[in-house]
């Protein structure tokens, strides 16, 4: 069977949904995090195979470098705000934390 | 089934069976190590789609930085020499659910919609230049704003997580 545009969404959106899934059961922060970036990737995939089935025009891939500067981002500042809970805490489960002010 | 079909079913089992080790694995050190798979699989798929310099991207910044800042996440906040680095689950049925029904709806969504496919690729042997070109012209302003906000949040990052001041 060839492998065309469907092949890569298909293989996205299974992606994504283990991401999802992740995202929805992990206790730990940082799981949490590595389901965010499973998502993210997943996108990625798809804007590039747009990208190339839709004639090489390289704006879906202008796109996911965009999504990966934001990927960073939000992989600094998240983890900077689970170590600082790690310290007021001394967890991260997010299940335990459910204070806002002490 | 030729050379390009075999390669994408290589990297999409690599990519999709760390991405369910990733999720499915008890301890943490594993998901985290086999989330490296999982990115190296993706960046495998870009190679596939054409794209080159987004591949190289991913490689640098997911499994050079993204992934060695987890790393150090997990060391920093669990106890790793402990039996305190397995990390448990909660709601496995609905949200096993909601995965199931979420792929399924998007699967067949992709499946029902007639793609309009431009099958013949024109001359493309690198894409770098190109990208180049299109972010110093076309998406010059959002570059910029890109740029900004990276440098904003690595220093809100370190300002947040300087040790023994909590800013909370």
């Amino acid at each position: 069977m060839q492998v065309t545009l469907t092949h890569y969404l298909i293989l996205s959106a299974v992606l994504f949904s283990l991401g999802l899934y992740g995202v929805v059961t992990r206790k730990n922060a940082i799981m949490v995090l590595m389901g965010i970036e499973l998502i993210l990737n997943a996108a990625n995939i798809n804007f590039i195979a747009f990208s190339r089935y839709g004639g090489m025009r390289l704006d879906g891939q202008a796109i996911a470098v965009f999504v990966i500067i934001l990927a960073a981002a939000e992989a600094a500042v998240a983890l900077a705000i689970v170590l600082n809970i790690y310290q007021r805490f001394k967890t991260v489960n997010v299940d335990e934390i459910n204070k806002l002010k002490e | 089934m030729n050379l390009f079909d075999i390669i994408f079913y290589f990297f999409a089992f690599i990519t999709l069976a760390s991405a369910g080790i990733v999720v499915f694995s008890r301890n943490i050190i594993y998901a985290a190590f086999s989330l490296l798979f999982t990115f190296f699989g993706v960046a495998g798929i870009y190679v596939l789609l054409n794209a080159d310099f987004i591949a190289v991207a991913q490689l640098l910044i997911y499994v050079g930085g993204i992934l060695v800042l987890l790393l150090f996440g997990v060391m920093l906040t669990n106890k790793v020499v402990s039996v305190d680095i397995k990390t448990g689950t909660l709601q496995t049925l609905p949200a096993s659910l909601l995965a199931a029904m979420t792929a399924g709806s998007i699967c067949g969504v992709f499946y029902a919609t007639d793609w309009k496919i431009v099958q013949s690729v024109p001359d493309v042997s690198t894409t770098t230049h190109r990208l180049g070109e299109m972010f110093l012209t076309t998406y010059l302003l959002p570059f910029e704003v890109a740029s900004l906000i990276l440098l904003v949040a690595l220093i809100g990052a370190a300002m947040i997580a300087r040790r023994g001041k909590t800013i909370f």
